[in-house]
This record gives structure tokens, C-alpha cells and sequence, in this order.
């Protein structure tokens, strides 16, 4: 389905210090540094994955889309995609994908949305009975039926995004690219948004590709991850792997009564990482000591008023990823 | 055609939105290229003509050139203005939609506030067309189109080519101006009275006077050779070498990161 094979992408980059003196200068002779945006990437989609494209900033993830969906040239490699190869065939492969980027509006402006997705049906040639099933399975699914007849500068940006979307969909493509939908908006937004990729990805089988910094996306929606790194792809697997993985610490949050005075020793396999005014949090090794056993020993020691226990979060997961590839 | 008129509607009623602000600057086109009517009309009442061109002739000249121009800018204008749509980012967008780049860049800016300058040209030509002293043949005639229309055309290649260098720059050069909006200021004079050297120049390299020079000496009975009167539709083969740089340039399109 799509099929990526050691993909390389450089890009020059002009230097100069700061200062007047150097702008002139720069001005006559220039330096310039290559920067290896893509190294060897590779890794196969199949249809109806849903695939969490993570790394940090200037990581290469949007280099990577950019070249999936036909915009860049690489320097070499192999992409196949639906059979096409996307910078060679464009017209034909964009018929068949959906590109949402978070930080770029594809609507028009000044106009109602509506008007937006008008022209959209005109350019992707979108017959009519097509269209008009699609904008009303979208614009229920997304509720946005109240808002397509405002203008796209008046929309928040949250109704904004589900409109941006809504236009990504409406020639039905079979791949969907979102780069950093969430980005900005506001809780409820979020989750409608990940309710809506959610469901989009079941009925309709479109394959997903998403790149995010919220890792709550990720949790709520992807099963795979791959994560990139310096223009490497540095891990390609299931995210409850992952998760079982760097699963050994647990966090107890602990409110008691008294001077907790006994919290200063604890057995092995406990590690005491905030105590103050009668709150504690306790980090609980499970390889060593299991958390059912850490609560009997604090319980046995102090009179406790409120529990919980906390998994490390695919946050701290990912920060431990990058912490350990040094990214 | 029909999408393009779709796109025109849009951005029309896009513009539409800020009235004021469309209505001043259709008056403000209209206006600078009255500044340099007036610049030619001064000149000439102290001279009494140029090179053996009379006021009217160079009249004439200047609004062939005009209308030339300013529907190139009108229509091609997306092209003059490829650094903003290449920052923005609105080049990726155009890039994953399924039509042609060109087609698309064309349609995304269609500026219509430069009718102004067109209906300056408009205005100039009713005044020197019958003033010019040139006995209106049908062939005649016809050379007056056929210059408009290939002057539109190198004006457009000559947009392309500056939007081309921005895939390698990611912004415009300056210097393409001396070409586009220099030519319009300084093709209301034949360009013979530049000298030969400069005529060679926009004959071979840059062919403004295939467009221009050429058939107005036909139009004006200075010179009867009809092949002079066909030069601005082989002038339109400069959109060539044009489009193939545009693919080249393209090929090396880098985005700009998000």
C-alpha cells in the first residue's frame, strides 16, 4: 500500500553570524552547511492502518509527508504508494489523498466554507451524488452543518479544523495524511477531532498517517508508532509493546494522616520522589517489589486517606525514547 | 476554462469583501499609468518627435503596451506574486491538489483591480487610434491585435521565469523588474531609439520587440514587409524555453518548513 525504501533528503542551509558585517559579506560569498533531512527511511503501510509518524521538531516527519504526498522530490529511494511513485505521477496520486496540515488553511479565506467546498468539488471533479453524500455524512459527523455558511476568517480556530478536515474527505481519498492536527486547539476540539479520525479510520478503511507532538493523540488513536530522529527512523513498532516495555514503574500518590516520618525508609524497590504536607508520590519498581505489596507496606506503617496509581504515560515513554536515542 | 471561471468567481467575491479597498486601488492603478501619459505629453511639447515617431505614434506605443501589460498582470499575476505564494506555504496545497501546477497558480491570483490600468490602456487607445494618422487597414488592424496578443504572452514568460528562480531562492529577484514592470515604463518609446544595441538585445534574447518595434513600423507604414506584422506570434514561442525552466525549477522545489 505504501511502500517507502530508503529515502534520502538533503537540503542546503545558507550560515551566516549575526551582525552587519557578516550580512554583507554573506552577501558575496555564502556558506552553506548540508543538512541530511532523510536517511534511509523506510517502512511499509497496509491499507486501513492507523500509524502515529512521531519524532521531535525538524526530525524529518514532515519532510516525509511532504514526499509521500508528491510535494518534494528525494534525493533517492524508492515510494511507492497505490502502485505510483507520488513525484512522477502526482495528478493521479493526489486524487487518492487527503492532506490535512495543522499550521496551513487549504480553505479560502473570505469566503463561507461552503463556497471552499464548492471549488474542492470542482477541482477534484467529485461527481454530484458522491459530493453530496460525503459533505452530509461530514458535516454531521464533524457538526459543523451550523458553521459552513461563515466565512473562514471568522471560524475559532477549532471550527476551523474540523472544516479543514471535512474538506480533506470529501473526494473520499483512501489515505489520509494529517500533520499535527490538534495543534492549538482547546480539549473539547481535541477529542471531537480524535472521535472523528477514529471513526473515519473504521468505516471508511482510509489509512491514516498523523504526526503530533500530543502524545494524547497517539494513545487515543494509533497502534503503531514510528518514531524519527535526526532523519533516521529509529523505532517502527505496536504501541502496547512500547508500553508493556517501560511499564515496570508505577507512581503512587499517596494523602495521609500524620508526620509521615516513617516514609523515610522504605524497602527496596520504592523511591520516595515528593513528600509535602501529608501528600507523598512514590516511584515503585515492579520488576523488584509488586505495587500490591509497596501499598500493604505503607499501610501497614500510616493511616492513609486517598490512593492512586498511575502507569508512566506514553509522554514519559517518549521522552525516555528520545532520552535513550539521544535525540 | 470552466474551474477557472470558478476560481475567478471566488476570488472575486473574495475581493468583493473589502470594497473600499478595491475601488481605491482600481482608482490608483488607474491613476499611476496617467503620470506617465502625462510624462510623455510633456516631453513632447518641447519636442515634436523622437526618432521620426510623433506624439501620437509613441502614443499609440505606450497603450499597445499598456494593454499588453496589464492584462498579463491581471491574469499572470500569480506568478509576479510566486515568492508570497511559496512562503506561505499555498505552493504545498497546490501541489496536492490534481491539476496542473500552472494552471493552478494562474487561477489561485487573479488580480482585478489591474483592469484600472487596463481600462487606461483602454481610454489611450480610443484617443490615439484615430489620431495616430495611420490609415486603418483591415490587415492593419489585425497587426494591432495580433501585438497585444503576443505582448501578453512574453509578459507571461517573462512572469514565469521570474517565479521559476524562486524554486531555487524562495524569493524574487529584483532584477527580473528591469524586464517586466522596466519594459512597460520604458516600451512606451519604440525601442529603436535605444540604439541597435538594445534592439538586438529584445529581438534575440528577451523579445519585446518582436512585439513591439517590429509590427508598430508595419502599423505605422514605416516599413511594408508583412512578416513584420506576424513576429509577435512567433514572439509567443518564447513561452517555451519558459515553461521548461518552470519544470526544471520545479524539480528542485524545497518547501519551507511548517
Amino acid at each position: 500500500m505504501i511502500e517507502l525504501k530508503d529515502i534520502c533528503k538533503t537540503f542546503r542551509v545558507s550560515k551566516r553570524n549575526a551582525g552587519l558585517k557578516e550580512a554583507f559579506k554573506s552577501f558575496f560569498r555564502r556558506e552553506y552547511t548540508c543538512i541530511q533531512a532523510l536517511d534511509n527511511v523506510s517502512f511499509t503501510i497496509n491499507e486501513g492502518e492507523m500509524v502515529g509518524y512521531i519524532g521531535p521538531n525538524g526530525a524529518g516527519k514532515s519532510s516525509t509527508i511532504k514526499i509521500m504526498s508528491g510535494i518534494l522530490t528525494p534525493d533517492s529511494g524508492r515510494c511507492i504508494i497505490n502502485g505510483r511513485t507520488p513525484w512522477k505521477d502526482r495528478i493521479a496520486h493526489v486524487k487518492e489523498i487527503g492532506v490535512v496540515f495543522g499550521q496551513r488553511s487549504q480553505l479560502w479565506w473570505d469566503v463561507p466554507v461552503i463556497d471552499s467546498f464548492e471549488l474542492i468539488k470542482d477541482i477534484y471533479r467529485i461527481d454530484g451524488s458522491t459530493y453530496n453524500k460525503n459533505l452530509n455524512e461530514l458535516t454531521e459527523l464533524l457538526d459543523i452543518g451550523e458553521i459552513i455558511r461563515t466565512p473562514a476568517r471568522q471560524l475559532s480556530l477549532g471550527q476551523r479544523m474540523r472544516c479543514e478536515i471535512a474538506a480533506s474527505l470529501l473526494h473520499s481519498p483512501r489515505i489520509l495524511f494529517l500533520d499535527e492536527p490538534t495543534i492549538g486547539l482547546d480539549a473539547v476540539s481535541k477529542t471531537a477531532v480524535r472521535q472523528f479520525i477514529k471513526t473515519i479510520n473504521k468505516e471508511r478503511k482510509t489509512t491514516v498517517i498523523l504526526t503530533t507532538h500530543d502524545m494524547q493523540d497517539i494513545e487515543a488513536l494509533t497502534e503503531r508508532i514510528i518514531l524519527i530522529g535526526k532523519g533516521k527512523i529509529l523505532l517502527d513498532g505496536i504501541l502496547d509493546q512500547l508500553k508493556k516495555r517501560n511499564s515496570t514503574h508505577k507512581k503512587l500518590s499517596v494523602d495521609y494522616l500524620g508526620d509521615g516520618s516513617s516514609l523515610s525508609v522504605l524497602p527496596d524497590g520504592m523511591h520516595l520522589l515528593d513528600n509535602l504536607d501529608g501528600h507523598a508520590k512514590i516511584a515503585v519498581d515492579t520488576s523488584i517489589l509488586p505495587v500490591s505489596n509497596a501499598i500493604a507496606c505503607l499501610s501497614k506503617n500510616m493511616e492513609i486517606t486517598d490512593i492512586s496509581i498511575t502507569g508512566s504515560t506514553v509522554e514519559e515513554m517518549v521522552v525516555t525514547l528520545y532520552e535513550e536515542f539521544q535525540i | 476554462m470552466r474551474l477557472y471561471l470558478k476560481y475567478a468567481s471566488i476570488i472575486f467575491r473574495s475581493q468583493m469583501q473589502y470594497k473600499a479597498s478595491f475601488i481605491m486601488s482600481l482608482i490608483g492603478q488607474f491613476l499611476t499609468a496617467f503620470t506617465v501619459y502625462l510624462g510623455v505629453y510633456f516631453m513632447f511639447t518641447r519636442f515634436p518627435s523622437v526618432n521620426d515617431f510623433t506624439y501620437t505614434e509613441v502614443l499609440l506605443c505606450f497603450s499597445l503596451m499598456l494593454a499588453s501589460f496589464s492584462l498579463a498582470e491581471c491574469f499572470v499575476r500569480g506568478f509576479d506574486t510566486f515568492p508570497s505564494i511559496i512562503s506561505n506555504g499555498e505552493f504545498d496545497r497546490i501541489m496536492v491538489r490534481p491539476r496542473n501546477e500552472i494552471f493552478q497558480v494562474l487561477a489561485t491570483r487573479i488580480e482585478f483591480s489591474r483592469l484600472g490600468r487596463f481600462l487606461q490602456a483602454g481610454f489611450m487607445l480610443a484617443y490615439a487610434i484615430p489620431k495616430s494618422g495611420v490609415a486603418w487597414t483591415p490587415d492593419r488592424i489585425l497587426t494591432l491585435i495580433i501585438m497585444i496578443i503576443g505582448g501578453f504572452f512574453v509578459f507571461s514568460g517573462l512572469f514565469i521565469i521570474y517565479a521559476s528562480i524562486c524554486f531555487f531562492t524562495l524569493e524574487g529577484l529584483e532584477f527580473m523588474n528591469i524586464f517586466t514592470d522596466g519594459a512597460r515604463e520604458f516600451g512606451k518609446y519604440p525601442f529603436s531609439i535605444y540604439g541597435d544595441g538594445v534592439l538586438k538585445f529584445l529581438t534575440y534574447v528577451i523579445p519585446l520587440a518582436l512585439f513591439q518595434y517590429y509590427p508598430f513600423l508595419y502599423l505605422t507604414g514605416k516599413s511594408d514587409r508583412i512578416l513584420y506584422m506576424f513576429l509577435p506570434l512567433i514572439a509567443i514561442l518564447f513561452l517555451v524555453p519558459c515553461l521548461l525552466f518552470w519544470r526544471f525549477g520545479l524539480r528542485h522545489y524545497k518547501s519551507t518548513g511548517s
